[in-house]
Parts: structure tokens; C-alpha cells; sequence
């Protein structure tokens, strides 16, 4: 089981989408990089990502990892929103059904899931329709 | 540089080998390699293992090896680019001979994946994905190559029945080799019938968990042509990386890694896609082969579900690929891997593959891939 510190230190990206703007060429890295992959420049501004996107591929897990056992199947995508910024993530509150290539949905802050029965609960961004 | 040949190959029985631990697995795979190459002692090993710490609790593998192969003091080392673990230790031994640092190698691979339950091997393999930004949210590798195919179907209008294919196809191999884990043939029907476990891939689109080994000797061309022995020359090494996340990349349906190592190796053995003879791929899923062929460029970008339904890639076919029944059918220890297709590759281009040689094999090429493709290693051949 991993120390809370694994968890706090990633907040400012799971909790609040926080990325990093080239100030150079303009290119978003989400998370943030070091290092401009584009133009190797190294000054950044932190932005916060557009709170909406459309699917751009889904699948739908059924076979899961072991801390999402009691949730499969469960429905994830790539979303792209509309800064232009990827994610991975569940698609949630949606029939499997109603899953489509360019369907617009939009973050929601919620539970991803928890360490057993009094460990830590995780949270963090899912898709929602919009 | 010097010219490297690879002058031993050793592969035994793959599968779930409950009886055998991973040190016992790795040593009569590598006594093989030594025996076929007609040599005893080695100057260095290279060991290629993703995960021996997830899957068996031990790491220190190389010094490990070295013992139980009686090759200490050598020096060893063990190498991790995940499922593309022991391409990479097959580049590394590559780089020893050819730069002079050591005469003699063994480069090898090794997984022992069965010591642990499903669960906890399915979490060894999602750590070659990205901890915090995809597994965190509950995806799989079955899941990440299920995003590209439906990615690829939408884009190309690749079909169910084109996926399915490969499975076939490589079974269809697979039943030809005597020491591939699933040595039968499978139909469509079979595979489209098959248990959902990442929508649209389904578990006879997945290759296995397995236990296996395998390894080959090298020396420099000048050497081997002492030591009387048949030569196949590595001409072409190259390794590349991209995003490991898949969700970063700018075309999900496109493997820059395969195409980047590729383009490195081509160009170092003076050879085109339509220069090679035979291929063998990572089809660790059946999306999979289909987008490794196209970046290879042994088909054209998108036609790669085209290239299986028409046969180009069948055994007969004008290009075979995974002739030694692939991930799929022969299994996938994934550090053992890359280096059983370069084991393939020797067999074939020695003529030695029996009843699925195929036929004036001069130039092969092994393409191994990590994660969803955060990185590539590829090797080309040729007969000497």
C-alpha cells in the first residue's frame, strides 16, 4: 500500500487539472514537463484545462485491475477537450449503449476508488455526458 | 563497428511450467544457445526480465543467472524497456560485440509469470502503462490496445472479422511449432465467440501469460567464421521510445516508437520494408500486428486489417509474419520475448524452422514493443 504522499503530491493535477503551457511555442503538457517536447524550451505558465471535450475512443473494461474489482464493467475513453489536451479516464453516468466516437461530455470531480475497507479513498476527474 | 553474427539460439517449451522456477527456466534455455553455438564460456551476459520483482520477488537477476549458468565472475546485467525487455538485452549484446567491448555474449530473456494469481499479474503488466495517469483510473492493457483498435476501426474501417484474423493466422503458425504454449488452430468463429474483456477485444485476441526463456550467443562475424559455424549477421539495430501514456500521442492509431526504431534499423542495414523476407511482430493483441505492419511499412498506413483478410501476411503469403505462431499462439513471457523472435528469425534464415520454413528466407526482421508503445526495439537479419 502506497504512503499518502503518493496521493497529495498529485493533486494540483487530479483535483484541479493544473497543466503547463509553453510559454515559447504554446504547447500544453498535461501533466507538466520539464522540457518542452516540441521546442525544447523550459519556461512554462500553469493553466487550468477546458472542463469539456468529446470521445475520441472507448472501451469498456471487464476484465478489471484488482482495486476496480467491485466496479467492472465500467466504461473508459480518451477524451479530447477542447484546449486540444488528451486525457484517459472513466466515462460514468452514461449507458454503454450510449457510448459514441465525438459524444460530448464533460469533467466531473469524483471517487476513482479506495484501499480496502479503511484506506485511503482516492478522487480525481471522470467524463460525464454533457 | 564490427560485424556481429548471432551463432546460437536456444528456446524450450513454452507455457505454464508449474515444475520449473525462472533460474532453472533461463539455464536449460541458455545451455541450448551455448551448445548450438559450440561454446562454454561467454565474456558478458545480458538478461532481459520486465518484472522479476512483481512476478517472483527477485531482483539482482543477472548476477543470479551468471551463477547458475557457472559463468561468474562475467560481467551481467539485466535490461527493462517492459515487454520489450529482451529485444532490448538482444541490442545491448549487439552493442557489446560490435563496439569490441566483449567477443563472446548471451544475450536472453526470461519471465516466470505463473507464481503469482491473475490479479497481481495483470497489476505487473499495467506498470508498463502510466501509474498516475492511466492505471490510477482503472485501465488495463487489454483496455489500452482495445482504445486503438476501436480508434483504428473508426479511422479505417478495420473490422471485427479483420482482428480476428490475426489470431487465426497465428495459431494457424502456432500449430506448426512444437514449442509455442497454444500449439492449435483457432477459426473466427472461435474468436468472435470468445469471452468480452475490453470492448471490442476479446480473450482470444490477448496473448497468454506464460513461463519461458530464450537466448542467443553472438560474436563478431570474424569470430564465427573461425568457430565453422552457420552465420546469421545482425545488419540493423534500432530502438526508439514515445509517450508512454496513450491518451499523449497524436495519432492513437499510429506507433511512432515502431516506425522511429524501424526507420534507425533500415537504415543501417541498407534495406527496404520490401527487402525483408520474414517478420515477426509483437501481436500482443490482434490490433496490435495490424498497426506494427503498417508501421513497419510493410503495408500501407491503415491497410494492415486489409493486408491479414487478403493472406499477405499468412505463412504462403507474400510477406509471412509471426511464422513462429507470435505472442499469441507461441505465448508471451514478456522479457523472453524479442529474443525468441530473433531465435525464430536465426531458425528460419538457417533453414532449420521444419515443417513452417519459409521458403528462400535471406532477410528477417523482429519488432519488439513495450507498454502501448512507449518504446520499440527492431532488429533486421540476413544469411551470411
Amino acid at each position: 500500500m502506497p504512503t499518502p504522499s503518493r496521493y497529495w503530491r498529485e493533486i494540483p493535477q487530479r483535483y484541479r487539472l493544473e497543466a503547463g503551457k509553453c510559454r515559447n511555442c504554446g504547447f500544453v503538457a498535461f501533466p507538466p514537463r520539464a522540457i518542452c517536447p516540441a521546442c525544447k524550451a523550459r519556461e512554462f505558465e500553469t493553466i487550468t484545462l477546458a472542463d469539456a471535450g468529446k470521445i475520441l475512443t472507448y472501451t469498456i473494461i471487464r476484465v478489471p485491475p484488482q482495486p476496480f474489482v467491485d466496479q467492472a464493467p465500467y466504461a473508459m475513453g480518451i477524451v479530447e477537450l477542447d484546449d486540444g489536451v488528451r486525457l484517459t479516464g472513466q466515462i460514468v453516468d452514461c449507458d454503454f449503449e450510449e457510448l459514441k466516437i465525438g459524444r460530448r461530455v464533460k469533467i466531473e470531480f469524483r471517487k476513482i476508488f479506495q484501499e480496502g475497507e479503511s484506506g485511503v479513498i482516492y478522487y480525481g476527474y471522470k467524463f460525464v455526458p454533457e | 563497428m564490427r560485424e556481429v553474427a548471432v551463432i546460437g539460439v536456444g528456446m524450450t517449451k513454452w507455457g505454464e511450467l508449474w515444475e520449473k522456477s525462472l533460474r532453472q527456466i533461463f539455464v536449460e534455455t541458455a545451455l541450448l544457445a551455448l551448445d548450438d553455438a559450440g561454446v562454454d564460456r561467454i565474456d558478458s551476459l545480458i538478461v532481459g526480465s520486465m518484472s522479476s520483482g512483481l512476478f517472483v520477488g527477485q531482483e539482482h537477476v543477472a548476477s543470479l543467472l551468471a551463477d547458475y549458468l557457472g559463468q561468474t565472475p562475467v560481467p551481467a546485467a539485466r535490461v527493462e524497456s517492459a515487454c520489450a525487455s529482451g529485444g532490448l538485452a538482444l541490442r545491448m549484446g549487439f552493442i557489446e560485440v560490435a563496439s569490441g567491448m566483449a567477443d563472446i555474449v548471451l544475450a536472453g530473456g526470461v519471465e516466470k509469470m505463473t507464481d503469482v494469481n491473475g490479479h497481481e499479474a495483470t497489476y505487473a503488466l499495467g506498470t508498463a502503462a502510466d501509474q498516475e495517469y492511466e492505471c490510477f483510473h482503472g485501465i488495463t492493457f487489454p483496455g489500452l490496445y482495445a482504445l486503438i483498435a476501436l480508434a483504428h476501426m473508426e479511422k479505417y474501417g478495420t473490422t471485427r472479422e479483420q482482428l480476428a484474423m490475426v489470431a487465426v493466422k497465428n495459431h494457424d503458425n502456432g500449430s506448426l511449432n512444437p514449442l509455442a504454449q497454444f500449439p492449435f488452430k483457432i477459426t473466427v468463429d472461435s474468436v468472435l465467440s470468445s469471452v468480452l474483456v475490453a470492448d471490442p477485444l476479446r480473450v482470444l485476441d490477448c496473448s497468454p501469460i506464460t513461463d519461458g526463456a530464450a537466448a542467443v550467443v553472438l560474436c563478431s562475424v570474424e569470430m564465427a567464421k573461425k568457430l565453422k559455424k552457420p552465420i546469421v549477421k545482425i545488419t540493423g539495430s534500432g530502438q526508439a521510445t514515445d509517450t508512454i501514456a496513450l491518451s499523449s500521442r497524436k495519432d492513437i492509431t499510429w506507433l511512432e516508437s515502431t516506425f522511429q526504431a524501424a526507420k534507425k534499423a533500415y537504415a543501417m542495414a541498407g534495406k527496404k520494408p520490401e527487402d525483408i523476407d520474414i517478420v515477426e511482430v509483437h501481436d500482443c493483441f490482434t490490433i496490435a500486428e495490424i498497426c506494427v505492419t503498417e508501421a513497419l511499412g510493410l503495408v500501407e498506413k491503415g491497410k494492415g486489417g486489409k493486408a491479414v483478410e487478403e493472406g499477405l501476411t499468412a505463412l504462403q503469403g507474400k510477406i509471412p509474419v509471426n511464422a513462429s505462431g507470435g505472442l499469441k499462439a507461441k505465448g508471451h513471457p514478456v522479457g523472453a520475448t524479442g529474443v525468441a523472435q530473433a531465435v525464430e528469425i536465426v531458425k528460419q534464415l538457417r533453414g532449420e524452422a521444419g515443417p513452417r520454413q519459409v521458403k528462400e528466407a535471406k532477410v528477417g526482421l523482429t519488432q519488439n514493443m513495450g507498454g502501448s508503445g512507449g518504446s520499440t526495439v527492431v532488429h533486421i537479419f540476413e544469411r551470411a
